[in-house]
């Protein structure tokens, strides 16, 4: 098992907590897991408790939608330095579609009920959490209304 | 002082058709020898019009290899009656050629630099001649980067190709779907979120870009956010170009005819004519 103190290392080197304060990543390295997944691994299911958010280290993960009696379908991949899994802030706090690793996949992932109680306690570090995951969830939004234009169709 | 006259560019050259090659569902390339000569030298960037007869013209971009200009390459979406008409011609078929025209990519002034190509949709055609010209030259270029979007893994243009330039050692090749199935082992999302990834010399680096203009704007507004400086963008341009060379208007935008002006401009020279509505 990887100490507290191991991942608060590796938390440092992944850009979402470039730049936080010591105290506040060891603070939030207290609900973290290094965690590991092989290919074709779910991560998470459309519906279920969304109980970990995940910051990759190396790897992508597909975001997919279910489909009745058909693969899924790929609304996007993220890669090594993203983010995801922010359902964990927003009630009734449950994944919005199913996420699978493309390729082996390393993470740190942050346990939700006890980042909650933390961030609960200190609100300084609320505030700091939420100050990075605004532009992280503005740049996403951007992204994905870029791709509602079809911008590739017939001209 | 050579006395052979100078050919007319209102004149369209028979050329026939040596080979065609389905690439997607409604894209199609053909691959011509002239009539009357044995080569057809260009420039990357520029285009030629290509006559239907019976039917009428349209500008096509060269997509071939410049350093092979014995065979001319034509890469084209079938989008309107004379595409329609051009994608029904088989090989033997005969195909008048005006050209070519307009400015190209700035492959030269690139020498010493970085060079990242980004190109959206059938975009990579008009880039394919700069790709091909980077790397017959490759020593004399910096880090090479070719990012690609598309709609989905049916529509991307060139698969193999990108394959192939992906497999050599010196140069990175990204691709990305707006949306796939699982058999899709690539990206899903935008173009540009390809940039930030590609790890090239925000500084000393030229980008050409290619594909419908709003994926050019997001395209340039993601560089510049990355720190490449507006000097170094350029861009290719589409508009109706009818005559080719600067006569008719057709092609105006501001005060730049497309087809003798661009279609390759500096992006600093049109930034403000593209922030204009309804241009």
């Amino acid at each position: 098992m990887v100490k507290v103190e191991g991942l608060d290392k590796l938390m440092a080197e992944h850009p979402f907590f470039q730049g936080m304060d010591e105290a506040s990543r060891k603070t939030l390295s207290g609900c973290a897991r290094n965690e590991r997944f092989d290919d074709g691994d779910y991560i998470a299911h459309e519906g279920k408790a969304a109980e970990r958010f995940y910051f990759i280290r190396s790897g992508t993960v597909a975001l997919e939608f279910h489909m009745q009696g058909q693969d899924g379908l790929i609304i996007e991949t993220l890669h090594d330095g993203d983010v995801f899994g922010w359902s964990w802030m927003v009630p009734p706090y449950e994944w919005a579609y199913d996420i699978r690793a493309v390729g082996l996949t390393r993470v740190i992932s942050l346990e939700a009920t006890c980042l909650r109680k933390k961030l609960k306690k200190d609100n300084a570090l609320g505030f700091e959490l939420y100050s990075r995951f605004v532009p992280v969830m503005a740049k996403r939004l951007y992204s994905a209304r870029q791709q509602l234009t079809d911008m590739y169709g017939k001209s | 002082m050579s006395t052979q006259p100078k050919p007319d560019p209102m004149t369209p050259v028979p050329f026939t058709i040596v080979r065609r090659r389905q690439e997607l569902k409604d894209t199609f390339t053909v691959e011509l020898t002239p009539a009357s000569a044995n080569r057809f030298a260009f420039q990357p960037g520029q285009f030629n019009m290509l006559y239907a007869f019976g039917v009428g013209e349209v500008p096509i971009s060269i997509s071939g290899d410049p350093g092979n200009p014995e065979k001319l390459v034509h890469t084209v979406r079938n989008v309107g009656a004379v595409t329609d008409a051009l994608s029904k011609l088989k090989k033997g078929a005969e195909i008048g050629v005006r050209g070519p025209f307009g400015s190209p990519w700035p492959i030269v002034e690139a020498e010493g630099n970085d060079v990242v190509i980004v190109a959206g949709g059938i975009g990579l055609a008009p880039l394919r001649p700069a790709i091909e010209h980077v790397l017959a030259n490759r020593s004399k270029y910096g880090r090479f980067v070719i990012l690609y979007g598309a709609r989905s893994p049916a529509d991307v243009l060139y698969m193999k190709q990108l394959q192939n330039w992906r497999g050599r050692l010196d140069t990175y090749v990204d691709v990305t779907v707006d949306h796939a199935g699982r058999d899709w082992a690539g990206n899903v999302g935008v173009v540009t979120r390809l940039i930030g990834r590609a790890n090239f010399d925000t500084h000393h680096v030229k980008v050409f870009i290619c594909g419908p203009e709003l994926m050019m704007r997001f395209t340039i507004k993601e560089l510049s956010d990355q720190g490449v400086s507006k000097d170094d963008i350029y861009v290719s341009m589409e508009r109706n170009m009818k005559c080719a060379i600067g006569h008719c208007g057709h092609c105006q935008f501001g005060g730049h005819f497309i087809c003798k002006d661009g279609p390759v401009f500096p992006y600093a020279r049109i930034e403000s004519l593209m922030q204009v509505r309804g241009m």
